[in-house]
């Protein structure tokens, strides 16, 4: 049993063993299922020279944009990353090196990593400069272009419930790319807002099975909204 | 008189069918979604893991786990999917997105689009439009026939960098609607009022003129 206890029960357990220039992997959509606290305790760490492979990097002063504000990020792979002042300072002051991924391709890195496929082909990007140096091959008379898969020392996930097995499932939207993330952490460590008792997940219905995380921690959330929309 | 944007997102929804997976991007694509035709049914897709977005929210039914590809706040409709980023990407490049509809700086007469990046100008990322334009068979672009100096957005080749190479069939601008095909844009509909002369002038791509190109018609909007 206490093999598959996955729970730690405080943040600083939660990203024991980060240390300087390692390659993150993170979860999230702009700022919907971002990790918050464990991107928190990575500043608070100070580590540096991080790699962080995410979609976005938050924004100032939150999510992925708090590790801007002590550079502790050297080079991110994302696919759109204009909602943050600081960061385009630092993009323009060459402080940051800034490999922009298609969003499904960046997605698919992550889903292959995890699953040991070590790269695949796809026609995204062929003719762009996102082709340009990469291996080209033809299939059904289409042109494709090779693309690594990738993975982390850490993955850092958001979720909603978990049990202790660190079976996790994610909450609407907020799933986004945090399943493919927490496959491809060689240290994969998951917050969610409530850890629930072995059996109360319906086995069908789990996102994340357990196998893929090490790590478990129960936490609350700001779960800032980034674009308002209502209709009255 | 060139197309509003709401004219341009009428005349797009013209082309929705029943039954159709369709994406829409930012801008006018988004505006589409409000003239969807009586009696047909579609399902929009988002690409960060929706399938079936519904309307914005009320101030009640907001929440923050429940967003759109633009990082808006939406709510989910009934029969509504939601998925992972991979899943939602493996729909759009394995061809089970009926029509998409973006917006581009730039469409050429291969149909080749340029979207994402202007050199020198701050570059922001492309976020899903490589894999959706990599992806879809039907794509319609909506765009300006020419910038604010008149000078054409319909090439003989992109000058920006690309976001797909020979991916788009359907183009609508303010000005008229074509498609593309051999390597020529063909003229089909101009915009009420607007010259097949004045949609010539502003096309530096190779054209097609058929002996009648009808002029749109819209009903007025309550």
């Amino acid at each position: 049993m206490a093999g598959f206890d996955k729970r730690v029960f405080s943040y600083e357990q939660a990203m024991e063993g980060i240390e300087d220039g390692m390659t993150i992997i993170a979860g999230g959509f702009g700022l919907c299922g971002i990790p918050e606290n464990l991107i928190a305790e990575i500043k608070r760490r100070r580590v540096k020279d991080l790699t962080v492979v995410s979609n976005n990097c938050g924004v100032d002063g939150f999510g992925l944009g708090l590790l801007l504000e002590d550079r502790q990020i050297r080079k991110i792979f994302a696919s759109y990353v204009g909602e943050n002042a600081l960061f385009e300072q630092q993009m323009l002051n060459d402080e940051i090196e800034v490999i922009l991924t298609p969003q499904g391709t960046l997605a698919e890195k992550m889903r292959a990593g995890g699953a040991g496929i070590p790269a695949f082909y796809t026609a995204t990007g062929y003719g762009t400069p996102i082709g340009e140096g990469k291996e080209v091959r033809e299939f059904n008379g289409r042109p494709h272009i090779l693309e690594e898969a990738m993975t982390g020392d850490f993955a850092i996930v958001k979720g909603w419930k978990a049990d202790r097995y660190g079976n996790v499932v994610y909450r609407h939207t907020a799933q986004n790319f945090n399943p493919m993330a927490a496959t491809a952490g060689r240290i994969t460590v998951v917050e969610v807002e409530e850890i629930v008792e072995p059996g109360e997940l319906e086995p069908s219905q789990i996102h994340t099975p357990g196998i893929y995380v090490d790590r478990i921690i129960q936490g609350s959330f700001e779960k800032r909204i980034e674009k308002r929309t209502v209709r009255s | 008189m060139a197309l509003t944007r709401e004219q341009m997102a009428q005349r797009v929804a013209r082309e929705l069918e029943d039954g159709f997976y369709v994406n829409l991007g930012i801008g006018i694509p988004t505006l589409v979604a409000n003239y969807i035709p009586d009696g047909i049914d579609v399902m929009l897709q988002s690409e960060n893991g929706l399938l079936g977005m519904g309307r914005f929210p009320t101030e009640d039914e907001l929440d923050p786990d429940m967003i759109n590809a633009g990082k808006q706040t939406v709510t989910a409709r009934p029969g509504a999917a939601i998925f992972s980023s991979a899943e939602s990407f493996a729909m759009i490049r394995g061809g089970h997105v009926d029509l998409t509809v973006l917006g581009a700086f730039e469409v050429d007469q291969n149909g080749n689009i340029a979207s994402w990046m202007v050199p020198g100008k701050l570059i922001k990322g492309m976020g899903g439009a490589m894999d959706l334009v990599a992806g879809a068979e039907n794509i319609i672009c909506t765009m300006t026939h020419a910038s604010k100096h008149g000078e054409s957005k319909l090439l003989e080749s992109c000058n920006l960098p690309l976001t797909g190479a020979g991916c788009i069939n359907r183009v609508l601008t303010d000005l008229a609607y074509l498609e593309i095909k051999d390597g020529s844009f063909i003229l089909k509909e101009r915009a009420p009022g607007v010259s097949v002369e004045e949609i010539v002038e502003k096309t530096a791509g190779k054209l097609i003129v058929p002996a009648h190109v009808p002029e749109m018609t819209f009903e007025e909007v309550v």
